[in-house]
């Protein structure tokens, strides 16, 4: 192959890009994962969750998440009968430590999980200026912390709060949904230690997941779907005062 | 969890967009502003600006360098920002930014500033000596023929250059806009209208600057002021502010008389945690009060030093005015929970990164540079009148 000098010079920023991700290296394996397979998302039974934050601090735990910072954490609603649509919360510490003991007994309690809902049609990853947050082909929304800026326009774009910038590593963090353990046929962190099973993985391409049956006979539901956001935890009988 | 009320998702309860992100679009305005002060004189052929015409274009440029710095003090790893250029995410408004910022930086503002300023360079670089010799000689990027043929090419390009720089410049600035006003997660921001109130808010700010510059500036120089000048230009900034303000009160009325979900929670913050800044200084002290100020010039008769006493006092709320309304935006949409059921409360930090200390810093540092430019590249020659009017018109 003949290249002058003018050829070579303008290859040069090519190539400088291209060794770039020669340099970036491979994704670590997974021999036995194929991300084409699955589509992931998780249930919320919210009948079931009795606000002890197992969930919340197993996370915490298995991901490092820096005190302050929450990639899940639970919600205690109270909703009165003469005004349903102002209900008082509380997640004293994300629920980290459970609540307290309710003072009043009218109208309704129950608690509500969160965590990233994981959107088809995110609008973090739309607003990423590099492509550092992206959704695998697994549906499960990442971000890519070697190559974030931190600029935090994907945590003003969340409309459910699921993001924050990491004190130490100064990028974007959330919920991965335990990528490392799901990759590994194992379940997330805060499913493995719900006492009441109020949360479960699902895998929506997989045809003998017992998700199937659930969400046909059950009035399943997920946050804010007036932001179109593709979000796909689904949450059981979520009451329509749940912000 | 101090500063808060109400409920916030626990993320939410410190502000992660800071007083440096409200300077950033502040910057960004009086540059656009400026700059489509500067297409007046060159594009509109208003003559009686004529005087802060290169004043505007050193004004435009000295801020547009300072423009991106908040931002990199801002960013979690500002240097991976240059990948923002390398691999630019083709959704993201906010990747766009950089070929904006490059576009509008070096084939608009740099260039026309070149054209403008060509043969005074060259002439400098003959006459002036030592190390200033060697900066002029490198300024004239070794183009140093001036004879009446070359000259008339510059000011044909010139005039291209600034025809092409109008829409840059709303784009520089309509696209600063349009990073707020596209998040749907944000009811504050979420809006069709911000692009365009940005646009029209920037054109406010940034005549106002140059205008109180200019004035500021001849002063200085001992020389008198060109009241048809400053005149006109009062007359322009009243009658941009008055569109920039029906547009804040269309969007005002919209959202009040629509009353969506998140309209309580966002009239609450307006009457508390935003009062001051929203209400008195924003609405009363930094529009309402320039507005009557400009309007009474308009419809009387004032002897000149008193116009010319109105336009600093104008010129100074609207500054004051335009930058509460960016710390409105982009602090009051951080202050309460997108749940709608609390508010949180902003601390500004002092000598930290994002704090006050730095954010003083880079609001006097596009002043030094402004300095530094209006030294090497004196704005007000004595036959600049006869040269902005050559330059007008071009086609002839």
């Amino acid at each position: 192959m003949n290249i002058d000098r003018r050829h070579f010079l303008i290859m040069l920023p090519a190539a400088a890009v291209a060794w770039k991700y020669v340099l970036a290296g491979t994704p670590e394996d997974s021999p036995n994962y194929k991300m084409s397979d699955h589509w992931w998302s998780m249930l919320i039974d919210i009948p079931k969750c009795i606000g002890c934050g197992n969930c919340v601090r197993a996370c915490a735990a298995e991901n490092d998440v820096p005190d302050g910072h929450f990639r899940t954490w639970v919600e205690r609603y109270h909703v009165t009968d003469y005004d349903m649509v102002n209900p008082e919360v509380i997640s004293p510490d994300g629920g980290k430590e459970g609540f307290p003991a309710v003072a009043e007994d009218a109208g309704k309690y129950f608690f509500v999980p969160k965590m990233c809902n994981h959107c088809a049609d995110s609008p973090c990853t739309q607003v990423c200026p590099v492509g550092a947050t992206f959704v695998a082909p697994d549906g499960v929304v990442l971000v890519d912390q070697t190559y974030c800026l931190g600029c935090a326009y994907c945590v003003q774009a969340c409309p459910y709060g699921c993001r924050y910038i990491h004190p130490e590593k100064r990028v974007a963090d959330k919920c991965t949904l335990c990528y490392h353990r799901i990759t590994k046929g194992l379940t997330t962190a805060c499913a493995e230690n719900c006492p009441t099973g109020a949360r479960q993985l699902c895998d929506l391409k997989d045809p003998n997941d017992p998700i199937h049956a659930f969400l046909k006979t059950h009035h399943v539901q997920v946050l804010k779907p007036q932001m179109a956001t593709g979000a796909k935890v689904f949450y059981n009988e979520l009451d329509g005062s749940v912000r | 969890m101090t500063g808060v009320e109400g409920y916030m998702y626990p993320n939410e309860i410190n502000l992660i967009w800071s007083v440096l992100i409200v300077l950033y679009p502040y910057i960004t305005g009086l540059v656009a502003g400026a700059f489509i002060l500067a297409s007046l004189v060159r594009i509109f052929n208003v003559k009686a600006v004529a005087p802060t015409y290169r004043l505007a274009l050193l004004t435009a440029l000295s801020f547009l360098i300072v423009a991106p710095l908040p931002l990199q003090l801002h960013l979690g790893h500002p240097e991976r920002s240059p990948e923002m250029y390398f691999t630019p995410h083709s959704t993201s408004a906010m990747a766009m930014f950089g070929f904006v910022y490059l576009w509008y930086l070096m084939a608009v503002l740099v260039f026309e500033i070149w054209l403008d300023y060509r043969h005074e360079i060259v002439l400098l670089s003959h006459s002036s000596k030592g190390l200033l010799r060697l900066i002029y000689k490198i300024m004239t990027l070794g183009s140093d023929n001036i004879s009446p043929r070359a000259l008339a090419i510059d000011h044909k390009v010139s005039w291209i250059v600034t025809l092409i720089g109008i829409p840059s410049a709303f784009i520089l600035h309509g696209y600063v806009g349009f990073i707020f006003g596209s998040i749907k997660a944000n009811p504050w921001w979420n809006s069709p209208l911000m692009p365009v109130v940005f646009i029209f808010s920037a054109m406010v700010s940034g005549i106002a600057a140059v205008m109180l510059l200019y004035m500021v500036t001849t002063k200085w120089r001992k020389l008198p002021i060109d009241m048809p000048c400053v005149d006109t230009t009062a007359m322009y900034l009243f009658y941009i502010f008055i569109i920039d303000f029906s547009l804040e009160m269309l969007d005002l009325i919209h959202r009040i008389y629509e009353a969506d979900e998140s309209f309580r929670s966002l009239n609450f913050m307006v009457h508390t945690k935003l009062y001051f800044s929203q209400i008195i200084l924003q609405l009363l002290v930094g529009t309402l009060t320039p507005i009557i100020l400009l309007g009474i010039v308009q419809v009387t008769k004032l002897p000149a030093i008193v116009r010319l006493r109105i336009y600093v006092v104008a010129g100074c709320l609207v500054q004051i005015g335009i930058f509460s309304m960016r710390w409105n935006v982009v602090i009051g949409g951080q202050l309460f929970s997108k749940s709608f059921l609390g508010y949180t409360t902003y601390k500004m930090s002092l000598v930290t990164k994002e704090g006050l200390l730095a954010a003083i810093v880079l609001s006097i540092l596009p002043l030094i540079i402004l300095a530094v430019l209006v030294k090497l590249l004196p704005p007000w020659p004595d036959k600049e009148l006869d040269y902005v009017e050559a330059a007008a018109t071009p086609a002839a």
